[in-house]
Protein backbone atom coordinates (compact mmCIF):
# COMPACT_ATOMS: atom_id res chain seq x y z
CA UNK A 1 0.00 0.00 0.00
CA UNK A 2 2.65 2.33 0.54
CA UNK A 3 4.22 4.32 -1.37
CA UNK A 4 7.68 3.78 -1.85
CA UNK A 5 10.18 6.67 -0.94
CA UNK A 6 11.40 7.69 -4.18
CA UNK A 7 13.58 10.73 -4.27
CA UNK A 8 13.81 13.76 -2.02
CA UNK A 9 11.75 15.92 -4.66
CA UNK A 10 8.60 13.57 -4.03
CA UNK A 11 8.84 15.63 0.00
CA UNK A 12 9.74 18.85 -1.46
CA UNK A 13 6.05 19.01 -3.71
CA UNK A 14 4.12 17.44 -0.99
CA UNK A 15 5.21 20.21 0.64
CA UNK A 16 4.27 23.14 -1.93
CA UNK A 17 1.26 21.28 -2.85
CA UNK A 18 -0.27 22.35 0.29
CA UNK A 19 0.77 25.90 -0.37
CA UNK A 20 -0.76 26.57 -3.23
CA UNK A 21 -1.95 23.98 -5.57
CA UNK A 22 -3.66 22.23 -3.28
CA UNK A 23 -4.25 24.97 -0.70
CA UNK A 24 -6.76 23.54 2.13
CA UNK A 25 -8.74 26.72 2.57
CA UNK A 26 -8.35 28.78 -0.95
CA UNK A 27 -8.68 25.73 -3.48
CA UNK A 28 -9.86 22.73 -1.43
CA UNK A 29 -12.25 25.07 0.34
CA UNK A 30 -12.10 22.79 3.51
CA UNK A 31 -12.17 23.58 7.18
CA UNK A 32 -14.60 27.02 6.76
CA UNK A 33 -16.04 26.90 10.51
CA UNK A 34 -12.90 28.07 11.86
CA UNK A 35 -11.73 30.08 8.38
CA UNK A 36 -14.76 32.32 8.94
CA UNK A 37 -15.34 32.20 12.73
CA UNK A 38 -12.02 32.85 14.38
CA UNK A 39 -9.89 34.89 11.56
CA UNK A 40 -11.36 38.39 13.16
CA UNK A 41 -7.46 39.34 14.24
CA UNK A 42 -4.18 38.31 12.43
CA UNK A 43 -3.14 36.96 16.30
CA UNK A 44 -6.18 34.52 16.57
CA UNK A 45 -5.94 33.47 13.05
CA UNK A 46 -2.23 32.51 13.21
CA UNK A 47 -3.41 30.84 16.87
CA UNK A 48 -5.35 29.04 15.41
CA UNK A 49 -3.50 27.99 12.31
CA UNK A 50 -1.21 27.00 14.53
CA UNK A 51 -3.24 24.41 16.70
CA UNK A 52 -4.90 23.64 13.69
CA UNK A 53 -1.10 22.56 12.21
CA UNK A 54 -0.23 20.98 15.52
CA UNK A 55 -3.56 18.63 15.27
CA UNK A 56 -2.86 17.10 11.69
CA UNK A 57 1.32 17.13 12.26
CA UNK A 58 0.71 15.00 15.43
CA UNK A 59 -2.38 12.93 14.24
CA UNK A 60 -0.89 12.50 10.31
CA UNK A 61 2.17 11.15 12.01
CA UNK A 62 0.01 8.52 14.54
CA UNK A 63 -2.14 7.86 11.46
CA UNK A 64 0.80 6.82 9.48
CA UNK A 65 2.81 4.96 12.37
CA UNK A 66 -0.48 2.70 12.74
CA UNK A 67 -1.47 2.67 9.32
CA UNK A 68 -0.67 -1.35 8.71
CA UNK A 69 -2.52 -1.99 12.23
CA UNK A 70 -5.91 -0.02 12.29
CA UNK A 71 -8.72 -2.43 10.21
CA UNK A 72 -10.63 -0.41 7.45
CA UNK A 73 -13.86 -1.21 9.65
CA UNK A 74 -12.64 0.74 12.38
CA UNK A 75 -10.48 3.31 11.18
CA UNK A 76 -12.51 6.37 10.83
CA UNK A 77 -13.41 6.28 14.80
CA UNK A 78 -9.48 5.07 15.61
CA UNK A 79 -8.67 8.30 13.70
CA UNK A 80 -11.40 10.46 15.39
CA UNK A 81 -10.24 9.27 18.75
CA UNK A 82 -6.54 10.45 17.79
CA UNK A 83 -7.63 13.71 16.59
CA UNK A 84 -9.74 14.09 19.65
CA UNK A 85 -6.91 13.63 21.96
CA UNK A 86 -4.58 15.86 19.95
CA UNK A 87 -6.88 18.46 20.14
CA UNK A 88 -7.41 18.17 23.99
CA UNK A 89 -3.91 18.47 24.55
CA UNK A 90 -4.12 21.59 21.76
CA UNK A 91 -6.91 23.32 24.25
CA UNK A 92 -5.05 22.55 27.72
CA UNK A 93 -1.59 24.32 25.98
CA UNK A 94 -3.30 27.12 24.67
CA UNK A 95 -4.81 28.05 28.24
CA UNK A 96 -1.60 27.05 30.17
CA UNK A 97 0.04 29.66 27.34
CA UNK A 98 -2.44 32.59 27.63
CA UNK A 99 -5.75 32.81 29.05
CA UNK A 100 -6.40 35.80 26.77
CA UNK A 101 -5.56 33.76 23.81
CA UNK A 102 -7.78 30.97 25.40
CA UNK A 103 -10.75 33.53 25.69
CA UNK A 104 -10.86 34.66 22.28
CA UNK A 105 -10.70 31.05 20.43
CA UNK A 106 -12.97 30.21 22.99
CA UNK A 107 -15.13 27.10 21.45
CA UNK A 108 -13.46 26.95 18.31
CA UNK A 109 -10.78 25.10 19.58
CA UNK A 110 -12.75 21.99 20.79
CA UNK A 111 -13.95 22.36 17.29
CA UNK A 112 -10.78 22.10 15.55
CA UNK A 113 -11.87 17.86 15.69
CA UNK A 114 -14.63 18.06 13.27
CA UNK A 115 -12.50 20.19 10.97
CA UNK A 116 -12.34 17.98 8.11
CA UNK A 117 -9.64 19.21 6.67
CA UNK A 118 -7.40 17.08 9.46
CA UNK A 119 -10.17 13.67 9.27
CA UNK A 120 -9.50 14.36 5.27
CA UNK A 121 -5.65 14.31 5.62
CA UNK A 122 -5.47 11.34 7.89
CA UNK A 123 -7.97 9.28 5.90
CA UNK A 124 -6.61 10.19 1.84
CA UNK A 125 -3.34 10.85 2.81
CA UNK A 126 -1.58 9.44 5.86
CA UNK A 127 -2.92 6.27 5.94
CA UNK A 128 -1.82 5.39 2.66
CA UNK A 129 1.57 6.71 3.16
CA UNK A 130 4.84 6.34 4.89
CA UNK A 131 5.34 8.82 8.07
CA UNK A 132 7.91 10.72 6.32
CA UNK A 133 5.75 11.51 3.68
CA UNK A 134 2.26 12.18 6.13
CA UNK A 135 4.79 14.54 8.07
CA UNK A 136 5.87 16.35 5.28
CA UNK A 137 2.23 16.40 4.00
CA UNK A 138 0.93 17.97 7.58
CA UNK A 139 3.64 20.70 7.53
CA UNK A 140 2.74 21.78 4.36
CA UNK A 141 -1.13 21.78 4.64
CA UNK A 142 -1.02 23.34 7.89
CA UNK A 143 1.59 26.11 7.09
CA UNK A 144 -0.79 26.82 3.54
CA UNK A 145 -3.52 26.62 6.30
CA UNK A 146 -1.92 29.29 8.67
CA UNK A 147 -1.35 31.51 5.96
CA UNK A 148 -4.62 31.23 4.27
CA UNK A 149 -6.38 32.17 7.72
CA UNK A 150 -3.67 35.11 8.03
CA UNK A 151 -4.51 35.84 4.94
CA UNK A 152 -8.04 36.66 5.90
CA UNK A 153 -7.69 37.74 9.53
CA UNK A 154 -5.06 40.55 8.08
CA UNK A 155 -7.29 41.46 5.84
CA UNK A 156 -10.26 41.98 8.56
CA UNK A 157 -8.41 43.16 11.30
CA UNK A 158 -6.52 46.04 8.78
CA UNK A 159 -10.16 46.93 8.13
CA UNK A 160 -12.42 46.64 10.81
CA UNK A 161 -10.08 47.88 13.70
CA UNK A 162 -7.85 49.81 11.98
CA UNK A 163 -4.96 47.61 13.06
CA UNK A 164 -2.23 44.84 12.77
CA UNK A 165 -1.28 42.43 15.31
CA UNK A 166 -2.81 45.50 17.65
CA UNK A 167 -0.57 48.18 16.39
CA UNK A 168 -2.70 50.98 14.87
CA UNK A 169 -2.29 51.51 11.29
CA UNK A 170 -4.38 54.83 10.78
CA UNK A 171 -4.23 58.00 11.71
CA UNK A 172 -7.09 58.86 14.43
CA UNK A 173 -9.66 59.88 12.22
CA UNK A 174 -10.12 56.28 10.59
CA UNK A 175 -13.21 55.01 11.39
CA UNK A 176 -13.63 51.13 11.48
CA UNK A 177 -15.18 48.92 9.21
CA UNK A 178 -17.06 46.93 11.86
CA UNK A 179 -19.07 44.64 9.38
CA UNK A 180 -16.04 43.30 8.93
CA UNK A 181 -14.89 41.78 12.45
CA UNK A 182 -18.22 40.96 12.18
CA UNK A 183 -19.00 36.96 11.19
CA UNK A 184 -20.36 38.71 7.86
CA UNK A 185 -16.97 40.32 7.15
CA UNK A 186 -15.54 36.57 7.06
CA UNK A 187 -17.47 35.68 4.08
CA UNK A 188 -16.47 39.50 2.33
CA UNK A 189 -13.17 38.53 2.48
CA UNK A 190 -12.99 35.04 1.80
CA UNK A 191 -15.10 35.65 -1.46
CA UNK A 192 -12.53 38.13 -2.46
CA UNK A 193 -9.19 35.69 -1.86
CA UNK A 194 -11.38 32.85 -3.35
CA UNK A 195 -12.24 35.30 -6.75
CA UNK A 196 -8.41 36.72 -6.63
CA UNK A 197 -6.89 32.93 -6.67
CA UNK A 198 -9.15 31.90 -8.89
CA UNK A 199 -8.71 34.22 -11.08
CA UNK A 200 -4.67 34.31 -10.78
CA UNK A 201 -5.23 29.84 -11.61
CA UNK A 202 -7.46 30.33 -14.86
CA UNK A 203 -5.12 33.35 -15.95
CA UNK A 204 -2.40 30.78 -15.29
CA UNK A 205 -4.16 27.65 -16.69
CA UNK A 206 -5.13 30.41 -20.27
CA UNK A 207 -1.39 31.31 -20.49
CA UNK A 208 -0.24 27.77 -20.45
CA UNK A 209 -2.74 26.77 -22.92
CA UNK A 210 -1.81 29.51 -25.67
CA UNK A 211 2.08 28.67 -25.25
CA UNK A 212 1.34 24.73 -25.98
CA UNK A 213 -0.93 26.32 -29.12
CA UNK A 214 2.05 28.23 -30.22
CA UNK A 215 4.28 25.13 -30.02
CA UNK A 216 2.27 22.91 -32.08
CA UNK B 1 -14.76 -5.23 -1.70
CA UNK B 2 -14.96 -8.57 0.41
CA UNK B 3 -15.28 -6.91 3.70
CA UNK B 4 -18.49 -9.12 4.54
CA UNK B 5 -16.38 -12.14 4.33
CA UNK B 6 -14.66 -11.55 7.70
CA UNK B 7 -15.18 -8.89 10.58
CA UNK B 8 -12.31 -9.37 12.38
CA UNK B 9 -13.21 -8.72 15.86
CA UNK B 10 -9.92 -9.17 17.61
CA UNK B 11 -8.32 -6.72 15.55
CA UNK B 12 -10.89 -4.65 15.65
CA UNK B 13 -11.05 -4.40 19.69
CA UNK B 14 -7.65 -4.40 20.14
CA UNK B 15 -6.65 -1.13 17.98
CA UNK B 16 -9.99 0.10 19.70
CA UNK B 17 -8.57 -0.60 22.83
CA UNK B 18 -5.20 0.12 22.68
CA UNK B 19 -5.73 3.31 20.80
CA UNK B 20 -7.92 4.17 23.82
CA UNK B 21 -5.62 3.62 26.19
CA UNK B 22 -2.93 5.52 24.61
CA UNK B 23 -4.73 8.35 24.05
CA UNK B 24 -5.87 8.39 27.85
CA UNK B 25 -2.41 8.36 28.73
CA UNK B 26 -1.67 11.76 26.52
CA UNK B 27 -4.36 13.55 27.48
CA UNK B 28 -3.58 12.73 31.52
CA UNK B 29 0.01 13.50 31.19
CA UNK B 30 -1.11 16.60 29.55
CA UNK B 31 -3.69 17.62 31.62
CA UNK B 32 -0.94 17.02 34.74
CA UNK B 33 1.20 18.91 32.88
CA UNK B 34 -0.69 22.23 32.30
CA UNK B 35 -3.48 22.10 35.27
CA UNK B 36 -0.74 23.70 37.82
CA UNK B 37 0.27 26.39 35.26
CA UNK B 38 -3.80 27.33 34.10
CA UNK B 39 -4.70 27.44 37.92
CA UNK B 40 -1.71 30.01 38.82
CA UNK B 41 -2.73 31.88 35.43
CA UNK B 42 -6.03 32.07 36.51
CA UNK B 43 -5.70 33.27 40.07
CA UNK B 44 -3.19 36.04 38.60
CA UNK B 45 -6.00 37.18 36.31
CA UNK B 46 -8.19 37.23 39.33
CA UNK B 47 -5.74 39.09 41.46
CA UNK B 48 -5.18 41.06 38.48
CA UNK B 49 -8.92 41.92 37.80
CA UNK B 50 -9.52 42.41 41.26
CA UNK B 51 -7.00 45.47 41.60
CA UNK B 52 -7.97 46.96 38.65
CA UNK B 53 -11.51 47.38 40.27
CA UNK B 54 -10.77 48.82 43.43
CA UNK B 55 -7.63 50.71 42.52
CA UNK B 56 -6.31 52.10 45.83
CA UNK B 57 -5.84 48.28 47.04
CA UNK B 58 -1.91 46.73 46.85
CA UNK B 59 -3.25 43.81 48.88
CA UNK B 60 -6.50 41.47 48.49
CA UNK B 61 -7.30 38.49 50.52
CA UNK B 62 -10.49 36.06 49.44
CA UNK B 63 -13.31 35.47 51.88
CA UNK B 64 -16.10 33.39 51.82
CA UNK B 65 -19.55 33.74 52.30
CA UNK B 66 -21.12 31.25 54.55
CA UNK B 67 -24.99 30.33 54.86
CA UNK B 68 -25.61 32.87 57.71
CA UNK B 69 -24.04 35.70 55.64
CA UNK B 70 -21.00 35.75 57.27
CA UNK B 71 -17.86 36.51 55.74
CA UNK B 72 -14.31 34.12 56.96
CA UNK B 73 -10.97 34.01 55.38
CA UNK B 74 -10.85 31.78 52.16
CA UNK B 75 -11.26 27.57 52.93
CA UNK B 76 -11.72 25.19 50.76
CA UNK B 77 -15.49 24.90 51.59
CA UNK B 78 -17.82 25.26 48.49
CA UNK B 79 -19.61 28.51 48.03
CA UNK B 80 -19.84 31.81 47.15
CA UNK B 81 -16.51 34.25 47.55
CA UNK B 82 -15.54 38.13 47.70
CA UNK B 83 -12.44 39.29 47.13
CA UNK B 84 -11.24 41.96 49.56
CA UNK B 85 -8.63 44.80 48.84
CA UNK B 86 -6.32 46.38 51.53
CA UNK B 87 -4.10 49.44 51.38
CA UNK B 88 -0.57 49.14 52.43
CA UNK B 89 -1.44 49.94 55.93
CA UNK B 90 -3.95 47.02 56.16
CA UNK B 91 -6.91 49.01 55.90
CA UNK B 92 -9.86 47.91 53.99
CA UNK B 93 -10.22 50.01 50.88
CA UNK B 94 -13.06 47.97 49.44
CA UNK B 95 -14.35 44.74 48.07
CA UNK B 96 -14.60 43.47 44.60
CA UNK B 97 -18.33 41.23 44.25
CA UNK B 98 -18.12 38.65 40.76
CA UNK B 99 -21.78 39.00 39.29
CA UNK B 100 -23.29 37.22 36.49
CA UNK B 101 -26.14 38.32 33.90
CA UNK B 102 -27.48 38.11 30.57
CA UNK B 103 -26.03 40.10 27.93
CA UNK B 104 -26.91 40.90 24.30
CA UNK B 105 -25.13 37.81 23.10
CA UNK B 106 -24.88 35.03 25.97
CA UNK B 107 -24.23 35.76 29.76
CA UNK B 108 -21.41 37.50 30.85
CA UNK B 109 -19.53 38.02 34.20
CA UNK B 110 -18.40 40.90 35.57
CA UNK B 111 -16.23 41.82 38.79
CA UNK B 112 -17.08 45.33 40.49
CA UNK B 113 -15.63 46.74 43.43
CA UNK B 114 -17.60 48.43 46.29
CA UNK B 115 -15.76 51.00 48.66
CA UNK B 116 -17.60 51.22 51.45
CA UNK B 117 -16.33 54.30 53.14
CA UNK B 118 -17.31 56.51 49.78
CA UNK B 119 -20.58 54.10 49.46
CA UNK B 120 -19.91 54.07 45.62
CA UNK B 121 -19.11 51.24 43.04
CA UNK B 122 -15.07 52.62 42.10
CA UNK B 123 -14.48 50.20 39.06
CA UNK B 124 -15.51 47.04 37.11
CA UNK B 125 -14.04 44.79 34.90
CA UNK B 126 -15.75 42.45 32.36
CA UNK B 127 -14.50 38.59 33.02
CA UNK B 128 -16.37 36.78 30.73
CA UNK B 129 -18.48 37.97 27.59
CA UNK B 130 -19.70 37.19 24.00
CA UNK B 131 -20.70 40.44 23.26
CA UNK B 132 -20.86 41.57 20.01
CA UNK B 133 -17.09 42.79 18.46
CA UNK B 134 -17.10 46.36 17.74
CA UNK B 135 -20.67 47.31 18.67
CA UNK B 136 -21.12 45.56 22.47
CA UNK B 137 -17.89 44.96 23.70
CA UNK B 138 -17.53 48.90 23.78
CA UNK B 139 -18.53 47.71 27.48
CA UNK B 140 -15.07 47.05 27.82
CA UNK B 141 -13.47 49.92 26.26
CA UNK B 142 -15.18 52.58 25.94
CA UNK B 143 -13.70 55.42 27.96
CA UNK B 144 -16.76 57.29 28.47
CA UNK B 145 -18.54 54.53 29.45
CA UNK B 146 -15.92 53.40 32.32
CA UNK B 147 -15.96 57.22 33.79
CA UNK B 148 -19.47 55.93 35.16
CA UNK B 149 -17.54 53.45 37.64
CA UNK B 150 -15.04 55.50 39.05
CA UNK B 151 -17.85 56.55 41.51
CA UNK B 152 -21.29 55.34 40.67
CA UNK B 153 -23.32 55.96 44.15
CA UNK B 154 -24.50 52.49 46.12
CA UNK B 155 -25.68 54.29 49.32
CA UNK B 156 -27.58 52.86 51.70
CA UNK B 157 -31.09 54.40 52.84
CA UNK B 158 -31.84 55.26 56.62
CA UNK B 159 -32.39 51.35 57.72
CA UNK B 160 -29.20 50.37 56.36
CA UNK B 161 -31.22 47.32 54.98
CA UNK B 162 -31.33 48.87 51.24
CA UNK B 163 -30.18 51.33 48.70
CA UNK B 164 -31.22 54.29 48.39
CA UNK B 165 -31.65 54.50 44.43
CA UNK B 166 -31.46 52.01 42.41
CA UNK B 167 -28.68 51.80 39.57
CA UNK B 168 -30.12 52.47 36.11
CA UNK B 169 -28.74 52.86 32.62
CA UNK B 170 -29.80 56.12 30.88
CA UNK B 171 -29.58 57.16 26.98
CA UNK B 172 -25.95 58.43 26.26
CA UNK B 173 -25.53 62.02 28.10
CA UNK B 174 -28.91 62.14 30.12
CA UNK B 175 -26.86 61.35 33.16
CA UNK B 176 -28.06 63.36 36.06
CA UNK B 177 -27.59 61.62 39.41
CA UNK B 178 -24.60 59.69 40.68
CA UNK B 179 -26.35 56.55 40.40
CA UNK B 180 -26.85 56.31 36.54
CA UNK B 181 -25.00 55.05 34.04
CA UNK B 182 -24.22 56.83 30.53
CA UNK B 183 -25.20 53.87 28.09
CA UNK B 184 -23.64 53.95 25.28
CA UNK B 185 -24.99 54.48 21.78
CA UNK B 186 -25.02 50.92 19.32
CA UNK B 187 -24.05 49.27 22.54
CA UNK B 188 -28.01 49.84 24.53
CA UNK B 189 -28.61 46.17 25.54
CA UNK B 190 -25.11 45.60 26.82
CA UNK B 191 -24.85 48.84 29.00
CA UNK B 192 -28.44 48.37 30.19
CA UNK B 193 -27.67 44.89 30.84
CA UNK B 194 -24.47 46.28 32.83
CA UNK B 195 -26.81 48.64 35.06
CA UNK B 196 -29.22 45.64 35.49
CA UNK B 197 -26.54 43.33 36.63
CA UNK B 198 -24.93 46.19 39.02
CA UNK B 199 -28.22 47.24 40.43
CA UNK B 200 -29.19 43.56 40.94
CA UNK B 201 -26.20 42.39 42.83
CA UNK B 202 -25.50 45.95 44.68
CA UNK B 203 -28.86 45.99 46.27
CA UNK B 204 -27.96 42.42 47.54
CA UNK B 205 -24.28 42.71 48.83
CA UNK B 206 -23.95 45.77 49.64
CA UNK B 207 -26.08 45.99 52.74
CA UNK B 208 -24.78 42.42 53.52
CA UNK B 209 -21.06 44.23 53.17
CA UNK B 210 -22.00 47.37 55.00
CA UNK B 211 -23.40 45.18 58.07
CA UNK B 212 -20.38 42.79 58.64
CA UNK B 213 -17.07 45.23 57.82
CA UNK B 214 -15.38 44.52 60.90
CA UNK B 215 -15.29 40.90 59.57
CA UNK B 216 -13.02 41.96 56.72
CA UNK B 217 -10.46 43.65 58.60
CA UNK B 218 -9.44 40.63 60.48
CA UNK B 219 -8.39 39.12 56.99
CA UNK B 220 -5.22 40.79 56.21
CA UNK B 221 -2.23 38.14 57.34
CA UNK B 222 -4.39 36.09 54.60
CA UNK B 223 -3.63 36.22 50.67
CA UNK B 224 -0.85 38.65 49.58
CA UNK B 225 -0.30 40.85 46.34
Amino acid sequence: MAVPDKKPVIATDEFIKGLWRENPVFVQVLGMCPVLAVTNTAMNAIAMGLATSFVMLMSNTLVSTLRNFIPRQVRIATYILIIATFVTIVDYAIEAISLELHKSLGAFISLIVVNCLILGRAEAFASKHTVRIAIVDALGMGVGFTLALLCLGGVREIFGEGALFGIALFPDGFEPWIVMILPSGGFFTLAGWLLLINYMQQRKQRSLAAAEEVTQ
Amino acid sequence: MSVATATPTWPMYRTLVGVGMLCGLLIAITFQGTRPVIERNRAEALQKAVFAVLPSASRSATFLVTPDGDFVPDTDAPGERVYAGFDDSGQLVGVAIETAGMGYADTMTILYGYAPQQEAIVGIRVLTSKETPGLGDKIETDPAFLENFVALDVSLDESGTALRNTIQTVKKGQKTDAWQIDGITGATISSVAIGDMLAASSARWVPAIHAQLDQFKTGDDSGGS
